[in-house]
């Protein structure tokens, strides 16, 4: 039996020659440690500690192009390279399974059913930075995740994958489960690291960068889950091969979380330049938009991202295509959402949930959050003001690129995209005092 | 002393695996409120005294994260998401059942302390909206019949 019920591409995947995080996510057994040796885990780690040096491990990960399947897209093998190669301190790399993005669930995914294949992944990485002591780092209301993951670990510790001398190459290596407490914020990598160190979850400065000086001050590489999980079929399958999935510049495969009013809400895994028209209505994904109505607006990358209109997704989901249309790929969270939903009343959720997110270290993000949602709840309750558009770009203007980490930006990007593409209808909202269409959904009538 | 013998020893346990003490209190808080149901003064107090760090750097990391409140709550706390994918597919509406059949609205307990009911951010469950969290639990694509059982269920087993 799975935790979650979440429909997954999984029999796609299996029957593909390339896709490769899905294969084995509808089998139950996948979580023993001996049913992922049969099929090939902990190979990767074999390879790399007895085969390997780290150098070739970050120049294979480079060329394969894999990039940060987080949301930033940075490249992973660069970032690893960063550690300082003569630094006399010890040196940690941290699993971000924060995962909070409004929109995603696809680490969920992968901690509860292919838990293995994450940690192999944290093991080649802390191979290759010169990391003993790794953590990953689940939120707190991730109980199934967090003992999935423990249980997975012990089992990694007893066969001899992690621990001293492993597959006697002299290498020691030690994992640590570490559990947040119900914060947005700390998915961004600093505000992670303050997190480990028992601090209050808030962002710090860059530079210096985590590289250099992230936990404890020591170099620190800071990975999502997808992005380490990948890592294993890199090492086995070769840096050429994956270089040959998804398009020129946004490599491999990536996981994408669809929601909101699509008939097959689920999680997909589809190589990178995907048509995002296709995980929408094809019969296999979305399966098209709920009681057939008319499509009104996609966010493509997680709710910090800025918002599609209907004939803007004749797009590929890929790093390139999504900025050339103005958004972003981000974690991959797709939210779909139709005509019966009022522009003011998505924006409302999205601002209340960063106002409460902001963790209040930079004055533009914790003050103007707070008044945009002040501001955004007036106009949906019907008290709209002439001069509240200007207002609230007004605010947005302030905040984008004036604080210390990216949720200021996150806050105010949909909310741009929404008075660009959606003017006419905050017009009428304030003019009117009420919905141009009113957001009433009955919950369980799909 | 409020931690059971059992909690401090899984707090220590979990101080012993990290480089620094201080790392534990994160993990410290979770054995805590898991034990209790909230925190308080007292409980801070007797967490610094354990992993050997002061009070006020405790009560300064808990005060910043939403799980761990100060409050005591009913015996099933219940988190509904009402962030953008649970609420396109009716995450308002759940909220408003649920209140009708606990006689609570939002932020509430019920008077024999067996329910409370809260709204929360994303839980990370966008894909089988609308979802709540009962204590650890998560439940998924909820329907009024889903929800229905699920509240005799735990009422049956209090």
């Amino acid at each position: 039996m799975f935790y979650s019920p979440v429909r997954t591409n999984a029999k796609i995947v299996a029957a593909s020659e390339n896709l490769h995080l899905f294969r084995y996510v509808e089998d139950p057994e996948q979580v023993k440690i001996e049913t992922f040796e049969n099929r090939g885990g902990y190979k990767a780690w074999k390879k790399v500690l007895t085969e390997m040096s780290p150098e070739q491990v970050i120049d294979e990960v480079k060329k394969s192009g894999l990039r940060g399947r987080g949301g930033a897209g940075f490249p992973t093998g660069l970032k690893w390279s960063f550690v300082p190669k003569d630094s006399p301190k010890p040196r940690y790399l941290c699993c971000n399974a924060d995962e909070s993005e409004p929109g995603t669930c696809k680490d969920r995914v992968l901690m509860e059913r292919d838990p293995h294949a994450i940690i192999e992944g944290m093991a080649i990485a802390s191979f290759a930075i010169g990391c003993h002591l790794m953590f990953i780092y689940i939120r707190g209301e991730f109980t199934h995740c967090h003992e999935r993951i423990e249980a997975a670990m012990k089992e990694a510790y007893a066969k001899g994958y992690l621990g001293k001398n492993i597959f006697g190459s002299g290498y020691d290596l030690d994992m640590i489960v570490h559990t947040g407490g119900g914060a947005y914020i700390c998915g961004e990598e600093t505000a992670l690291l303050n997190s480990i160190e028992g601090e209050r979850g808030m962002s710090r400065i860059r530079p210096p960068f985590p590289a250099i000086e992230g936990l404890y001050a020591c170099p620190t590489i800071v990975n999502n889950v997808e992005s380490l999980a990948t890592v294993p079929h890199i090492i086995n399958r070769g840096a050429d091969w994956y270089k040959s999935l998804g398009t020129e510049k946004s490599t491999g495969t990536k996981i994408f979380s669809l929601s909101g009013h699509v008939n097959q809400p689920g999680n997909y895994e589809v190589e990178l330049g995907f048509p995002l028209k296709k995980l929408i209505y094809d019969p296999e994904y979305g399966n098209g938009i709920l009681g057939g109505k008319k499509l009104k607006g996609v966010i493509p990358g997680g709710s910090s991202t800025p918002i599609l209109t209907p004939d803007m997704i004749d797009v590929n989901l890929d790093y390139e295509s999504l900025t050339s249309v103005g958004s972003m790929l981000g974690s991959g969270a797709v939210i779909v959402f139709h005509e019966d939903t009022c522009i003011v009343w998505v924006i409302l959720k999205l601002i209340h949930f960063y106002r409460h997110e902001s963790c209040g270290k930079c004055t533009p993000c914790r003050e103007g959050t707070g008044w945009l949602e002040q501001i955004i709840r007036r106009i949906e309750a019907g008290q709209g003001k002439p001069g509240d558009i200007e207002e609230i770009e007004d605010i947005c203007g302030n905040i984008l690129g004036r604080t210390v980490c990216p949720l200021g930006d996150a806050a105010v990007m949909p909310i741009q995209s929404a008075i660009k593409n959606w003017r006419d209808e905050w017009q009428y909202h304030i003019e009117h005092g009420k919905c141009l269409v009113k957001s009433e959904f009955p919950f369980g009538q799909k | 002393m409020i931690l059971s013998e059992e909690s401090v020893k899984q707090i220590k346990e979990k101080m012993e695996r990290y480089p620094y003490r201080k790392s534990a209190i994160l993990p410290a808080l979770t054995v805590a409120y898991r034990q209790v149901g909230y925190l308080n003064d007292d409980i801070y107090r007797e967490i610094s005294k354990i992993i050997r760090i002061p009070v006020v750097e405790i009560a300064e990391a808990a005060t910043f994260y939403t799980m761990f409140p100060k409050q005591p709550r009913g015996k099933y706390l219940i988190q509904v998401c009402h962030n953008i994918s649970c609420s396109l597919l009716g995450a308002d509406s759940l909220i408003s059942y649920l209140e009708t059949k606990l006689g609570i609205t939002k932020g509430e307990t019920t008077t024999d302390n067996m329910f409370t009911l809260i709204s929360v951010e994303c839980l990370g469950s966008c894909s089988t909206a609308p979802m709540m969290q009962i204590n650890n639990d998560y439940y998924e694509n909820l329907t009024p019949e889903k929800v229905d059982k699920i509240l005799e269920e735990l009422r049956a087993k209090a």
